[in-house]
């Protein structure tokens, strides 16, 4: 009893910690950026926070329900292309033709591709629920065979792979590798503009702020429980009378909706949208972030996606031709020594500060977690302190969100 | 009936392509749960192999520079193996997701190596002169380089097929693939034997690497072409499966050669993913099924 | 017990310190933006240019190459004095084979460094994406390649072939020397081989031959056997080949391998040239024709000055082609603006740059003020067995640039 009571008080020691730094975050990302930053890296830093948004996806999908979704790319460019295709139909006008379709000289009116875009109430939900909707065609077909762990990672990459070269087999209709590029307008807004862009910088905190609440209360809800414990022994919550594919396909979905909304806010932010952000090697790229940043974590998911690419842009603008070791380097390390990445390197120095002065206090921080492996296995992993390693997980995770 | 013929000569040697650059991994992820990103950059060291032999006997002996680069590849690679198993690999086992992330950035480390070694741009590799040009039979025409690739596809597969049934080490890996802790508390000793798959399923991908150079360029990133087309190979098949890949190969080569022929390239490689999506829909575990001795 | 700790932790510790430093970097490289924004332009006794060009990714294996010929440019400039009495600083940036870092970093180069120009770009793609960014600015960009044309920025000069410059030639030299009859048209699947095709398209019914097949390949396409066989079928007198990047090795050894040559079927390339002929292996694709303006064997003085200036600085196994040529005329086209506009103001080195001439290696350049292009001499050289290539047929001197092929009545309506 008294062991529940300590529990329910430090839970709420903690959500007053939380609120405490989620406010500084906000604050910092609101008020002090815009301030501090030039408008150039502040519409950088506005490009790394979309992809802040894919990261709370994949750490949703991957960190919480363990699918390592390898395709993201595919979402993330259905959301981008569902906004570029209305972007470009607004530039031109009605009743012109956009650049990139008067390009080919096939089409002399909108195509039927097209012409729902012209509708910002078509575009804008489409550019969410596109992603959703194929995300949920393929996960209930996959997760229903149990199809898991890296044939699940290679399906979703095939797909990203073969949708590239869909994009890129209709030219006429896509763009094909030059993509979308050189839009003027986002609802009125210029997409040149200085000071627009910085309204845009404030639209992409907000939403990112809003998807990342509405994910942590997932993630700490009853379905989040559920969500890990899939993750840590699927066919225990079988028996236990769930549907462990329902489960998953709900993480999956959301994750591809996110996506889709941060191709969707990447468009007008960077101004563009080509095949080279969805293919193969990005989706991979959107993974790395989230497991340098912390995958148990999705705050430190969404840091990693930031960290990862101001890390790359200013490194590569040092030294152009170092990055690609250093990325390489920083990423066998990380995975190798930190599985639980930055968040669980930052947990373990907490637990060791508080070990060194009373050694025998620190038992309660001990990172057990970062023992047991996070991902499904394909043969059942030993399941004796599997239970236990999930309600640690869940903990942990209140811990640091 | 030329045509026919013509396209079914296409797909047996896409299918030899396939089959060669996606033996070593049906073994380094079938038997390990390894997800080796890095496969396609031990391709292009085997094909860097050739390369460096060639320029190092020079262009009069372009054939015996040839024929010392399988060997030579095959080691070159196994070894790059043995080295990323040492000292990341064996870090990993039971977590194969994060080995597919792991020997994903080994592979960008050993790109811009492969660029500052021999420089960004592709280098060149010639084909030694018995396998220049090539024959026609009853209308099929038939390149050297592609029949040579069949052949030594043909001799790696009895070859690993040999090891695998008759040889004690080869009994020692079908054991660890079949059971992992009971081959090891029958007294196999598991971490040798994965070491020694690991070197010749690298060594395989060098292999593969020296193959590739008689037909495609060779540059720092040519394991990325290959590196996908390989996994899906494995994944069709089944884990570990000899037989699997050879059919699932077989099969993705005849389905790329044909949907190529009647409608073009870029629809068949688009065609080919949606039918192996399907097809693992109603086989999740591919063609042939690795049977475990151990409860699942 | 600390040590015990430590011990146990040092690879978790050292990892997260890793972390760190990288982090740190990040910082310190992202501050010193704030530093130099005060600072104008050309203060000091420098100027900085940008360099753009892939240094990584599947398309460094062409770019790097541009990116040394464009150094070598700056360097000649330096060692005559600098532009207006000032060095140049060439300040160089991966744009990594990916079309949105092209963009981010063309923004850097301006507004970070206030380069007075930038010289980069290969693909289309990343010559799209970096477009808006230079029209926003009101900054210049040099971009080096032979391109698809219907374009014509206000910011950008093109040094390299507009189509009427590269791909109408090459028809007529089909035509006229080799009387073919009919073609096959074999590309990559983007928008030059597209556009390029339907231009030729166009110009074939125009000119009475027939186009019997058309097939695209994806980018990076390593298998060609389908391809061949379709064209083997079709028995085409010629085939117009647009394939790019690295399918081009793919191409060439299995057309080569599939028992074809050039005498029993010539192929013409637009974006074959001396550098990617290195990575083919010349007993592929001897005796085959390309199309382009400039070649290594190209005669004169200043060629033969500008191949061993280029062979000294990188190596004498190292080669140059059209696309390097044009990136080492580029820089140099703007620094005599510049010097001619006394400024390096933005519009005052494109008012300056109206008519401009330059003794480059491929012989005299003028910049057409109207639409930035340059007037180009058209050559089609033919593989010699030492990976050279010879011209085997000029046009009567340089050839206005038209992107929009404007002058051209076969071209009405596409």
């Amino acid at each position: 009893m008294s062991t529940i009571a300590k529990l329910l008080l430090t839970r709420q020691i903690k959500a007053s910690g939380f609120i405490a730094r989620f406010a500084l975050v906000a604050v910092t990302l609101l008020l002090i950026a815009p301030a501090v930053l030039s408008d150039f890296r502040l519409s950088l830093l506005a490009k790394f926070l979309c992809f802040a948004i894919i990261a709370v996806g994949i750490g949703l999908a991957w960190g919480q329900g363990g699918m390592l979704v390898l395709g993201q790319g595919l979402f993330f460019g259905l959301g981008g292309y569902c906004m570029g295709f209305h972007m470009k139909i607004v530039d031109a006008g009605p009743g012109n033709l956009p650049d990139i379709l008067s390009y080919s000289g096939k089409y002399s009116s909108l195509p039927t591709l097209w012409k729902p875009f012209t509708y910002a109430w078509f575009a804008v939900p489409m550019a969410v629920m596109l992603p959703m909707a194929i995300a949920a065609l393929l996960g209930a077909a996959v997760f229903r065979q149990r199809i898991r762990g890296a044939y699940f990672a290679i399906l979703s990459q095939a797909l990203a792979a073969a949708f590239v070269i869909v994009i890129i087999g209709n030219l006429s209709l896509t763009g094909g590798t030059n993509g979308l590029t050189n839009f003027q307008s986002f609802f009125g807004l210029s997409v040149v503009d200085a000071g627009d862009q910085r309204i845009l910088y404030f639209v992409v905190v907000i939403v990112l702020l809003f998807v990342f609440i509405l994910t942590r209360s997932l993630v700490l809800s009853r379905y989040g429980r559920l969500l890990i414990a899939s993750r840590d022994d699927e066919d225990r919550v079988r028996f236990l009378g769930y549907d462990p594919a329902r489960i998953k396909l709900v993480a999956y979905v959301l994750a591809a909706g996110m996506a889709g909304l941060a191709g969707a806010l990447f468009v007008p932010v960077v101004g563009i949208i080509s095949p080279a952000l969805l293919g193969i090697v990005p989706s991979i790229e959107m993974v790395i972030w989230v497991a340098l940043g912390g995958r148990l974590v999705i705050a430190w998911a969404a840091a990693g996606a930031v960290i990862v690419n101001w890390a790359k842009t200013s490194i590569s603008e040092q030294f152009p031709s170092g990055w690609l070791y250093l990325q390489g380097l920083l990423f066998v390390t990380v995975i190798l020594f930190l599985p639980k990445g930055v968040a669980g390197g930052i947990e373990q120095l907490r637990a060791m500060a508080s070990r060194l002065p009373l050694p025998g206090a620190g038992r309660l921080g001990a990172p057990s977690v970062a023992a047991t492996p996070i991902a499904t296995r394909t043969p059942a992993p030993p399941a004796a302190p599997k239970a236990a390693a999930a309600a640690t997980a869940t903990a942990k995770a209140k811990e640091i969100a | 009936m030329d045509v026919i013929l013509n396209q079914l000569f296409v797909g047996l040697s896409i299918a030899s392509i396939l089959l060669l650059i996606a033996l070593g991994l049906t073994f380094t992820f079938g038997q390990m749960n390894v997800i080796n990103m890095a496969h396609g950059e031990f391709i292009m060291a085997g094909a860097y192999t050739t390369y460096v032999l060639q320029t190092a006997l020079g262009t009069g002996a372009i054939t015996v520079a040839f024929g010392l680069a399988l060997p030579a590849a095959f080691i070159v690679a196994g070894t790059l193996g043995l080295i990323l198993e040492y000292l990341v690999i064996r870090r990993l086992y039971g977590r194969p997701l994060d080995t597919l992330l792991v020997t994903w950035g080994v592979g960008l480390m050993l790109q811009q190596l492969a660029r500052d070694l021999f420089g960004a741009q592709n280098v060149n590799v010639d084909s030694p002169s018995f396998l220049d040009g090539g024959v026609t039979v009853a209308g099929v025409d038939m390149s050297y380089p592609r029949l040579f690739i069949v052949a030594v596809v043909a001799v790696v597969i009895v070859a690993i097929a040999m090891y695998m049934q008759r040889t004690p080490a080869g009994r020692r890996m079908r054991a660890v693939m079949q059971n992992r802790p009971l081959a090891s508390v029958s007294g196999v000793r598991t971490t040798r034997v994965d070491r020694t798959t690991f070197f010749i399923g690298s060594g395989l991908a060098g292999l593969a690497g020296v193959g590739i150079t008689l037909l495609g360029p060779v540059g720092p990133t040519l394991g990325l072409a290959y590196i996908i087309d390989a996994f899906l190979v494995v994944i069709v098949g089944g884990l570990g499966q000899l037989r699997g890949a050879i059919i699932a190969a077989l099969a993705l080569g005849m389905a790329n050669s044909f949907i190529e022929y009647n409608t073009s390239t870029s629809i068949a490689k688009a065609g080919v993913f949606l039918l192996i999506v399907l097809f693992l829909q109603w086989r999740p575990q591919g063609i042939v099924v690795q049977q475990r001795r151990g409860l699942q | 017990m600390i040590r015990l700790i430590l011990g146990r932790r040092a690879g978790h510790i050292l990892a997260l310190a890793g972390v760190a430093l990288a982090v740190g970097v990040a910082g310190c490289g992202s501050s010193n933006d704030t530093t130099t924004k005060a600072s104008a332009p050309s203060t000091g006794n420098t100027i900085p240019v940008g360099i753009l060009h892939s240094l990584s990714g599947s398309m460094a294996i062409s770019e790097v190459s541009v990116k040394d010929s464009e150094l070598l440019a700056i360097d000649e400039i330096n060692k005559a004095g600098g532009v207006l009495g000032k060095q140049l600083k060439p300040i160089v940036e991966d744009g990594a084979t990916d079309w949105p870092t092209f963009a981010e970093k063309a923004q850097k180069l301006i507004s970070t460094d206030h380069v007075a120009a930038t010289f980069g770009g290969w693909t289309s793609a990343s010559r799209k994406a970096m477009l808006p960014v230079f029209e926003r600015n009101k900054a210049l960009l040099y971009y080096p390649v032979q391109y698809e044309g219907l374009e014509s920025s206000p910011y950008i000069f093109y040094s390299g072939a507009t189509t009427n410059q590269q791909i109408v030639p090459g028809l007529e030299f089909l035509k006229e020397k080799l009387h073919v009859k009919k073609l096959f048209l074999v590309g990559s699947d983007y928008v030059f081989p597209r556009t390029a095709n339907k231009e030729i398209k166009a110009w074939a019914k125009a000119n009475g031959m027939t186009i019997v097949g058309e097939e695209y390949s994806p980018l990076g396409n390593t298998d060609y056997a389908t391809t061949i066989n379709k064209v083997k079928e079709a028995k085409p007198d010629a085939v117009f080949q647009t394939i790019n990047g690295d399918s081009n090795v793919a191409f060439w050894k299995q057309f080569h391998d599939s028992g074809l040559d050039a005498k029993k079927l010539p192929v013409i390339s637009v974006s074959t040239a001396e550098d990617e002929v290195r990575g083919v292996g010349i007993k592929n694709i001897v005796g085959q024709y390309v199309a382009w303006n400039y070649y290594q064997k190209t005669p004169g003085a200043v060629n033969a000055k500008f191949v061993k200036a280029y062979k000294a600085k990188y190596g004498a196994d190292r080669v140059t082609d059209d696309p390097i040529e044009a990136g080492y005329v580029q820089v140099h086209l703007w620094a005599l603006a510049a010097e001619k506009a006394g400024s390096i103001d933005v519009e005052k080195v494109k008012a300056a740059s109206k008519g401009l001439t330059f003794d480059a290696p491929e012989g005299k350049v003028t910049i057409d003020g109207e639409n930035q292009h340059i007037y180009k001499t058209a050559r089609i050289g033919q593989l010699q067995p030492d990976g050279l290539i010879d011209t085997v047929f000029e046009s009567k001197g340089p050839i206005k640039p038209d992107p929009y092929l404007k002058s051209y009545a076969w071209a009405k309506g596409l």
